[in-house]
C-alpha cells in the first residue's frame, strides 16, 4: 500500500492506496467524483482528462501515487455546487456542444487548459489541433469547436478561471 | 495491471541502486508508454522506480555549442522552451508534434529514447543532429544507442540523465502522421551540420530509425531540395502494414525529405 496526500478541487485528501490505482480510479471509486470518465483502454480518447498542477493530463495514464503532493482539478471543481456553471460549461450547453455527454468532461477540461495556454481568442484551426487527443463519437465536433471558441471568450469576462 | 512496489528515489544514484537491488525493476518517467503496456499486462515489472521526483533531471540549458535537455523534461516543456526555440527550433517543433497536449504534459524525452519505438519522433532528431545520450554510466552516440525495434544499449540498471544536441546550421523535421495513433507513419529529420548533412527517418524502417546516406551525399554538395530530384529510397526493408505499404513509405520518405530541406532553407 502507498500513502498519498494531495489537493483535489481545493480540498486536501489523504488516503492509503494500492500503488496500481490509476488516478482516474482513485477519483471515481475512492472519492466518488464520477464526472471524470473512462472511454478507452489505449490512452487515446481524452474522456478522463483532469488538470494536474493546472495542466491537462489523461488520468487513465497516470498513477494516483504520482499525483501525491500535487493538485488535481476535475470537472466537479470548475464551479461550486448550485452556483452558475463555469463559462466553458455554459458555452457547451448554449451551443449544443454535446449529445450523449460521455466525452464532455474531458472536452471541457481540455478546453479550459487550452484557454490557459493559448488565450481567449482561439481560431477554429487552433481548437481542432488542440483537440487532437479528445474523441467524440456523437457530435461530429462542429458544435464542440463552436462551444470552445465561445467559452474561451466568455472566460475573459468571468471570475472563474 | 499486475501488482508492483512503488519507489520514489531523490537522486539518480538511489534510483540506480534500486534497479540493481530489485530484479526486473523498471523506471517510470511520464508513464505514457509504460502504463498503457502494463494495463494490457504486456509488462509486469515487480518494482517501479519513479524518476519524477529527482531534482534537476528535467533542466534545459545551453552548454557551449550544445543544447542540453534533462531526461525527465516533458514534451510540452521542450516545445515551449525559449532556449530550445532559439537554439534548435526544429526540435521544439518536433516535441510539439508528439501525440496530443495531454500526452505532451506527461511524456519525457528520456522515456521516448529508452523506449525506441520505431515510430517515435525523438530518435530521428537524435540521429540527424548527432546527439550524445548521457547515462549514469557513460555517453553514447545514437548509432550505438539505438539497436533495433524497442531495443537500446541501456543496461538494466542504466538511466538516461540527459541528451546533448550540438546546434546545427539548419534543421527541420517533417512528420506524416498516422491519423489514428498520431505517431509518425513516416518522419524525416534533416540537419545541416558544420561538417556534414544528415537525413534520419523514423516510422518506416523495420529496424527502427535509420539514415539515408544517398540523400546526405547529394545534400552535402549543395543544401537545396533540388539536389534530391530523381533520388528515391528502395522499398526493400521498409515496414509494410495496414497503414501503408513499403512502397508508399519509400515514396513518403523522398517527399518528406524534400519538404524538410525546403523548410530548413526557408527558415535560415
Ligand atoms: C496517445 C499517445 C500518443 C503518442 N504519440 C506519440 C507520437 O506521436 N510520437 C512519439 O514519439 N511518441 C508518442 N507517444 C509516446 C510518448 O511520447 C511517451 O511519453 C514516450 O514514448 C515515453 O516517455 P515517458 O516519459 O512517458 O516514458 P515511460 O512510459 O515512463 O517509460 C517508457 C520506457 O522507458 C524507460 N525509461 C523512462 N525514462 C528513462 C530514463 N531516464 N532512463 C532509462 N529508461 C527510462 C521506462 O523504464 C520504460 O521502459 C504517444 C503516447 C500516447 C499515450
Ligand atoms: S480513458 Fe483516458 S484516454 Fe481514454
Ligand atoms: S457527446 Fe457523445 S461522445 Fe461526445
Amino acid at each position: 500500500m502507498a500513502k498519498i496526500s494531495l489537493i483535489v478541487n481545493g480540498n486536501p485528501v489523504k488516503d492509503n492506496i494500492d500503488p496500481r490505482t490509476l488516478l482516474v480510479q482513485f477519483l471515481r471509486e475512492n472519492l466518488r467524483l464520477t464526472g471524470t470518465h473512462v472511454g478507452c483502454d489505449t490512452s487515446q480518447c481524452g474522456a478522463c482528462v483532469v488538470h494536474l498542477d493546472g495542466k491537462a493530463v489523461k488520468s487513465c495514464t497516470t498513477l494516483a501515487v504520482m499525483a501525491d503532493g500535487h493538485e488535481i482539478r476535475t470537472i466537479e471543481g470548475l464551479a461550486a455546487d448550485g452556483a452558475p456553471l463555469h463559462p466553458m460549461q455554459e458555452a457547451f450547453r448554449e451551443h449544443h456542444g454535446l449529445q450523449c455527454g460521455f466525452c464532455t468532461p474531458g472536452m471541457i477540461m481540455t478546453a479550459v487548459d487550452m484557454v490557459h495556454r493559448k488565450g481567449h481568442d482561439l481560431s477554429d484551426h487552433t481548437i481542432r489541433e488542440e483537440l487532437e487527443g479528445n474523441l467524440c463519437r456523437c457530435t461530429g465536433y462542429q458544435n464542440i469547436v463552436l462551444s470552445i471558441a465561445a467559452g474561451a471568450k466568455a472566460m475573459a469576462n468571468s471570475d472563474l478561471a | 495491471m499486475y501488482d508492483f512496489k512503488y519507489h520514489r528515489p531523490a537522486t539518480v544514484r538511489q534510483a540506480a541502486n534500486l534497479l540493481l537491488k530489485n530484479e526486473d525493476a523498471k523506471v517510470i518517467a511520464g508513464g505514457h508508454t509504460l502504463l498503457p503496456v502494463m494495463k494490457q499486462r504486456l509488462a509486469s515489472p515487480p518494482h517501479l522506480v519513479d524518476l519524477s521526483h529527482i531534482e534537476g533531471l528535467d533542466g534545459i540549458e545551453m552548454k557551449g555549442r550544445s543544447l542540453v535537455i534533462g531526461a525527465t523534461a516533458r514534451h510540452a516543456d521542450v516545445a515551449s522552451s525559449a532556449i530550445v526555440g532559439e537554439a534548435i527550433p526544429a526540435l521544439a517543433e518536433l516535441a510539439g508534434l508528439i501525440g496530443d497536449p495531454a500526452v505532451r504534459h506527461r511524456g519525457t524525452i528520456g522515456g521516448s529514447l529508452a523506449n525506441n519505438d520505431p515510430t517515435a519522433d525523438y530518435p530521428a532528431a537524435c540521429l540527424a543532429l548527432g546527439a550524445t545520450i548521457v547515462t549514469n554510466k557513460r555517453r553514447l552516440k545514437p548509432e550505438e544507442f539505438f539497436q533495433g525495434l524497442f531495443t537500446t544499449a541501456l543496461a538494466s540498471d542504466e538511466i538516461i540523465t540527459r541528451v546533448m544536441f550540438p546546434v546545427p546550421k539548419k534543421a527541420a523535421y517533417v512528420k506524416f502522421r498516422n491519423q489514428a495513433s498520431r505517431y509518425a507513419l513516416v518522419g524525416v529529420f534533416v540537419a545541416k551540420r558544420p561538417s556534414d548533412v544528415r537525413v534520419a527517418v523514423t516510422g518506416a524502417g523495420s529496424e527502427g530509425v535509420f539514415r539515408v546516406t544517398a540523400f546526405e551525399e547529394a545534400l552535402k554538395k549543395r543544401f537545396s531540395h533540388k539536389m534530391l530530384d530523381g533520388l528515391t529510397v528502395p522499398a526493400q526493408g521498409l515496414n509494410s502494414d495496414l497503414h501503408g505499404s513499403a512502397e508508399y513509405r519509400a515514396h513518403l520518405i523522398a517527399v518528406l525529405a524534400r519538404r524538410a530541406v525546403e523548410a530548413a532553407t526557408g527558415k535560415a
